[in-house]
């Protein structure tokens, strides 16, 4: 069954776009491209992963160093300090440290995205499509799991994880040669980033057993049902694919969210390990000069709110263009 | 019907059960000391005080002692606030929670639901981008700066507002306010979301072909169907936010459940961590359950 | 749905009042004084608590036998003694109560309570779980008495006794609390399991090993136990629990007890024969026999007898653990060392005999406490009130101030002072605070078990810079541990000197920084731990070239890893508990329950012991000074710098003066209106 096939059970797309013969996909990117708000949200999500993740590394390599301090020149304005950005409390570079902050809090977020959508959509997709006694189970598994404290699941994770991940981090510096300061910082994420996405896959299955029991109901699936198709078949090429809309929204929900997460983390003093940073530690950090230092706070505060703008805003786009049965006025 | 609430009450006591049984055996499993103060405990008082609150036992018959006095409605003794019970602390923070949590899901309700309306019925259009900013807005500025922006910005100048407090009836406000954004913005999206699918659908563009107000559709047919994802996210952020938050309540002093999540787990406070995620646990059910009630009245296919 | 929502909200909003005046206007209308204490306290039972903040509370609620004065520090004003008198070497004191003084329920204060009182903090009992009963060591006796070293209570005061009180001194045989583990104390042989034999190993000398699996495989008759293993049960669990049998048998077999060097053969059997009396009468209670240093001679007059002379007892007195507390009501509500079960301290049974007595206490929301009318000196207490609100948020609690919703802070932000100076300037205070903040070193890690890597670390830290650049709260550069105050003279031997600290680090053997061993420092995850320790962080690494990596952990894990000594370096702190150097150099004895460094020296104990027998001021000071010498030559403890309060206080507000520990007469306070 091909996708304009697929099209075809929902409501009728444009005719023209199929008199074209065109893909899911490229009709999709014709109607995200109305969306104005979206495609400026990905024009800057695309911005921020370049200044994070290619930017900061080539800017480290010239000798900025987001951790070197200098306590002679504490609070240096815009304009001054290495970077330009000035000089936070401890007159560490602070554009550097929002960027590598960037870097910690992006890619927390990201991969606990990829774990929490990877294991919430498999999980809950089934327990919809399954439905009755055992989709019921593993909704109330479900359901108690979220009932525990987020916190003890972070800590009990640190603990356990954290260990393993230094042993690691050893043989990667000691056995292989590699930088010890980027292994060490990204090695400390890595317990952080399973604990999140430990707790935040719970959300994710429930939104998706929902729509997943009420597609299952729908009748584009009563007909492949009583066209004999095999139940694997129904659930990845007809409900799955109609869910992507919740499960992105969702996604792109859940990005800024565990962004969110980790700086409430941080607030409580259980975030990354210092001297490095994150924006939710710098916010926090950046928090208390509120009344005094304000651009402490400000720089890292408008590049995660931006960033939590921009990936909301393309989410939704991406939503309203891949969702089949989207609206086209 | 009453077979179906019959039925998954049953399944939340399991699911209650089993909570609270990892629960028990997950906390012990955080390092640290319960009885750790500034000054040194010495081993022998370490021992007493283990041996008073039961934990020299094994693990296992700590666990049948605590299941059994549950059972007796004794949720036992604090162990980092001596002297005082487990339910007397939840007692009394639970309804300052309750009543902040309730003010703040109704705003959030009050905010959220007709800003993803007017975005969904403007789809793309300056309405739908200003309504998403501003649902937006008290999502992408953390609680942490939001809370002392309100206490700078809007208690200060206010003689009315106190910056922190809770003593005055006003001293609701701030808080639920910082509070109700996260839920407004999530009702939002999701109403906004469900809107959009609503209003492709056939019937919908029946009713618009055939000239029925926009209004009329909205509250007599989309209304109902789009608000389903919004029901299914509102049982368990319901039942979270009627307990608290731990950054709401320490930066406006909020005596509320929020504090002793944290405080209980990272002090170590066995007693309270079990009772409160027990309380918690069993609201979550309640909530939830709401919640599943609520979708099949709204849905008439999951009736069957 | 919607309408309910929308009519819900409305309906709430209108129940919001419309009170225009500021909480400090309407308090300042009732007389009542409100306080941010920080946090809630964990309890209000002067015996059992140990922190700052509960103190300001107990402080205003009891008395002790002197009062602090408002106006200068080390000088103390009738409590509920109206005088006092002490023996030419103050090793005897006698208060004489004021007979007006009445508990806040009419009942007078007598002597009979503070003996009570002393009695129940210095328990025996291993289920009294008092913080700081070492306060009452100052007694005669005391220390005998709480860690029921029976043994020498049978002896010492016996005149006939042939045997001087220091040979017995040190003997370990008596089933002193240190050396009792608790519940191994009830077990056999056989019952010992793998993680008892680990408590036990301190307790081994060196080359003794038990062997648990053949323990366990022999039958309980410890008769066939080999001498070694003998002789560690006895020290380990102490004579007291043995059981008559063995007690007999131990009778034939004296060796088996590890003695202090030098105990004749004669003596040992008249100890080990009193111990058996004592056994047979069936343990007494030893409170009679140990006639530790307190006596009730009658309603009103208490007479203390003292280890040693103590020229500063009067100081001592005003510490919390030397307050009354009121034997009838403790006795209400349960044993006299009943703990945490007993409801005594709850609102509506608290009694109390300070200016103030407890009105309402609403966890995480606020404690406060009311004039007490039955107070001896009521008419000096001018607040009608205090409020108590444990605001863990300082930045909050700086706004709260300016919404006038506060009168006085607990503290002021490092982040806020450079503003709270300039926008408050009257209401601003910094004061100097008996206190120092240093860090603990880990003696038996690599490479701190060298003392020139220890001192080098020491000498790295840029003081100056952490005090006036990140601090910025008036705190100054600590060149020992003892923070100046009245004639102490402190050795000033730590000061920032780079150089002298890379050629330490040269001179230590360690060839490259890349050959030394990683190096963990452990803090809490407060803020301004947090930024000392990135500071720290980045000073070691600029000047020695070495990378310490920092482990942040919640509070109680992060105590619970100093005690465990889990750690290589950590940040921690001391605040005085009385004006004396003694109250920041006891805690480095041997073992001392907040050394948790391993350090211990012989010279340094033998010094802080002969201060003890000194009544001559300069002369003991002199001692002690040497003391802290030998502390920081060998730098377990590498110090950062001395302590300062900073708050905020209305101008209203009156008799609120700086004192070194901060502790404030409450009864003094007076609301000025304006």
């Amino acid at each position: 069954m091909t996708s304009t096939a697929k099209n075809s059970s929902a409501p009728s797309p444009d005719p023209l776009l199929i008199e074209k013969g065109s893909s899911l996909w490229a009709d999709a990117f014709l109607r995200l491209k109305k969306n104005k708000l979206a495609i400026l949200g990905g024009i800057i999500v695309i911005l921020i992963l370049i200044l994070s993740f290619i930017v900061a590394p080539i800017l480290s390599m010239t000798g900025l160093d987001a951790n070197e301090q200098d306590l002679g020149n504490r609070f240096a304005p815009i304009g001054e300090g290495k970077g330009g950005l000035g000089t936070d409390q401890l007159g560490r570079d602070l554009l550097m440290r929002v960027l590598e902050g960037g870097q910690i809090s992006l890619l927390v977020a990201i991969l606990a995205t990829f774990m929490t959508v990877t294991i919430g959509v498999i999980y809950g997709g089934i327990a919809g499509y399954v439905g009755g006694r055992v989709g019921n189970l593993m909704m109330r598994v479900v359901d108690g799991l979220l009932a525990m404290p987020f916190l003890i699941i972070v800590i009990l994770f640190r603990e356990i994880i954290s260990g393993h991940v230094d042993d690691l981090a050893k043989i990667l510096i000691d056995d292989y040669g590699w930088n010890d300061n980027t292994v060490l910082r990204f090695a400390n994420l890595i317990p952080l980033t399973i604990a999140i996405a430990g707790f935040g896959w719970l959300s994710m299955g429930r939104i998706v057993r929902s729509s997943a029991a009420s597609l299952a109901k729908q009748e584009f699936v009563e007909a492949a049902r009583s066209l004999g198709l095999s139940h694997r078949r129904i659930l990845f090429r007809h409900i799955l694919p109609n869910m992507l809309g919740p499960v992105i929204i969702y996604a792109t929900l859940t990005i800024p969210s565990f962004i969110l997460y980790e700086a409430t983390l941080s607030f409580i003093g259980l975030g990354i390990e210092p001297p490095n940073s994150s924006w939710g530690k710098l916010i926090q950090e950046g928090a208390n000069f509120l009344e005094t230092n304000l651009i402490v706070l400000a720089i890292p505060a408008v590049m995660f709110s931006l960033t939590l703008f921009a990936f909301n805003f393309l989410g939704d786009g991406l939503r309203d263009a891949l969702d089949p049965r989207a609206s086209k006025d | 019907m009453l077979k179906v609430i019959l039925s998954r009450l049953l399944q939340t006591i399991v699911v209650v059960f089993l909570l609270l049984t990892f629960t028990f055996f997950a906390v012990r499993q955080i390092p640290g000391n319960p009885f750790a103060t500034e000054k040194a405990t010495s081993p022998e008082e370490q021992a007493a005080l283990e041996a008073y609150y039961g934990l020299d036992k094994p693990l296992f018959i700590q666990y049948v002692n605590y299941l059994g006095n549950i059972a007796q409605g004794d949720f036992g003794d604090s162990l980092a606030m001596k002297g005082r019970k487990v339910s007397t602390l939840i007692s009394e923070a639970f309804p300052v929670s309750l009543k902040l949590g309730l003010i703040s899901l109704c705003l959030g309700m009050g905010i959220g639901i007709p800003l993803g309306i007017i975005a969904a019925l403007y789809h793309n259009r300056w309405q739908d981008y200003s309504a998403m900013i501003i649902a937006m807005a008290g999502i992408c500025i953390v609680a942490f700066v939001l809370g002392p922006l309100f206490q700078l910005l809007i208690a200060r100048p206010l003689s009315l507002l106190n910056v922190a407090g809770w003593n005055r009836g006003s001293d609701l406000l701030l808080p639920s306010i910082t509070l109700c954004f996260g839920v407004a913005a999530y009702l939002a999206r999701l109403t906004r979301g469900g809107m959009l699918d609503v209003l492709s659908q056939d019937y919908i563009r029946t009713a618009r072909a055939k000239g029925v107000p926009t209004l009329q559709i909205i509250t007599r047919h989309a209304l109902r169907p789009a608000l389903m994802p919004a029901v299914t996210f509102l049982g368990p952020a319901f039942a979270s936010i009627i307990t608290g938050s731990f950054v709401v309540e320490n930066i406006f002093l909020v005596p509320g459940m929020g504090q002793h999540f944290v405080l209980g787990i990272t002090s170590k406070d066995y007693n309270l961590v079990l009772g409160l995620v027990l309380f918690y646990g069993i609201l979550m059910g309640i909530a939830n359950l709401l919640s599943d009630i609520a979708l099949i009245f709204m849905d008439p296919k999951l009736r069957s | 749905m919607l309408r309910n929502t929308i009519s819900l909200t409305l309906a709430s909003l209108a129940l919001i009042s419309c009170e225009t005046r500021s909480d400090v206007e309407i308090a300042n209308e009732e007389n009542i004084l409100i306080i941010g204490n920080s946090n809630e306290p964990k309890g209000l039972d002067p015996h059992l608590v140990s922190g700052v903040l509960e103190s300001k509370i107990i402080r205003a609620l009891f008395e002790g036998l002197c009062v602090d004065d408002p106006m200068k520090n080390s000088s103390s004003l009738p409590g509920a003694a109206t005088h006092w008198e002490s023996s030419d070497d103050f090793t005897e004191w006698t208060f004489h109560l004021n007979p007006e003084a009445k508990w806040s329920d009419g009942v007078p204060v007598t002597a009979h309570d503070f003996a009570f009182s002393y009695r129940r903090l210095l328990s025996p009992d291993p289920n009294w779980p008092a913080k700081y009963a070492e306060m009452l060591y100052f007694l005669d006796n005391g220390e005998a008495y709480h860690r029921n070293q029976f043994g020498k209570i049978l002896c010492k005061n016996d005149p006939t006794f042939p045997l001087e009180w220091d040979i017995l001194k040190e003997a370990n045989f008596t089933g002193d609390q240190k050396l009792n583990l608790g519940n191994l104390a009830k077990k056999t042989f056989a019952e010992l399991e793998e993680s008892d034999l680990k408590k036990l190993q301190p307790y081994l000398k060196e080359g003794e090993t038990l062997n648990l699996a053949k323990l366990s495989a022999e039958n309980v008759d410890f008769k066939s136990l080999s001498d070694p293993e003998k002789r560690i049960y006895f020290n380990s669990i102490g004579i007291d629990k043995l059981s008559k049998d063995q007690l007999t048998y131990l009778k034939s077999q004296p060796d088996l007890i590890a003695w202090t060097e030098g105990v004749p053969a004669e003596i040992r059997q008249l100890v080990l024969d009193r111990i058996i009396a004592h056994h047979e009468a069936g343990k007494p209670n030893l409170w009679e026999q140990a006639q530790v240093g307190v006596n009730a001679a009658d309603d009103f007059t208490l007479k203390l007898k003292l280890r040693g002379p103590i020229p500063f007892l009067t100081e001592i007195t005003k510490h919390y653990t030397w307050y009354p507390v009121p034997k009838h009501i403790v006795l209400k509500h349960g044993e006299i060392n009943t703990a945490f079960s007993s409801p005594w301290t709850r609102p509506g049974n608290l009694v109390s005999n300070g200016p103030f007595k407890l009105k309402t206490w609403r966890t995480n929301h606020l404690i406060e406490v009311e004039k007490n009318p039955h107070y001896w000196d009521h008419d000096t207490v001018s607040l009608s009130g205090i409020r108590y609100l444990p605001i863990q948020n300082y930045y909050t609690e700086t706004r709260m101030f300016g919404d006038d919703q506060l009168h006085v802070t607990y503290s002021v932000p490092s982040e806020l002072i450079p503003m709270a100076q300039e926008k408050y300037p009257e209401q601003f205070r910094q004061e100097d605070y008996v206190g120092v903040r240093f860090l603990r070193v880990n003696i038996k890690n690599t490479p701190f078990d060298n003392p020139k890597v220890r001192r080098a670390f020491a000498l790295a830290i840029d003081q100056e810079a952490i005090c006036n650049k990140i601090l910025q709260g008036g705190q100054k550069p600590a060149s020992g541990i003892v923070p100046p105050f009245g004639d102490y003279v402190p050795p000033g031997l730590i000061y920032f000197d780079p150089e002298k600290a890379k050629a330490l680090l040269a001179e230590s053997g360690y060839e490259s920084t890349s050959s030394f061993p990683e190096i963990d420092l452990l803090t809490s995850n407060t803020d301004s731990g947090l930024r000392e320790a990135e500071s720290l962080q980045a000073m070691w690494q600029k000047h020695l070239g070495i990378k310490v990596r920092i482990v942040q952990r919640e509070w109680t894990t992060y105590l619970q890893k100093q005690y465990d000594k889990d750690y290589d370096i950590c940040v921690g702190g001391w605040i005085g508990d009385y004006l004396d150097p003694t109250t920041f150099l006891e805690m480095w004895v041997t073992d001392g329950g907040n050394n948790n460094t391993n350090w211990g020296s012989d010279e340094f104990e033998t010094l802080l012991k002969k201060a003890e027998n000194t009544a001559d001021v300069p002369t003991r000071m002199g001692i002690l000074s040497q003391a802290e010498r030998i502390i920081l030559e060998d730098t377990p403890v590498l110090p950062i710098y001395w302590y300062t309060t900073n708050y905020l206080i209305r101008s209203e507000v009156k008799n609120w003066n700086p004192l070194l520990l901060n502790n404030q007469p409450y009864k003094f306070v007076k609301i000025e209106k304006p």
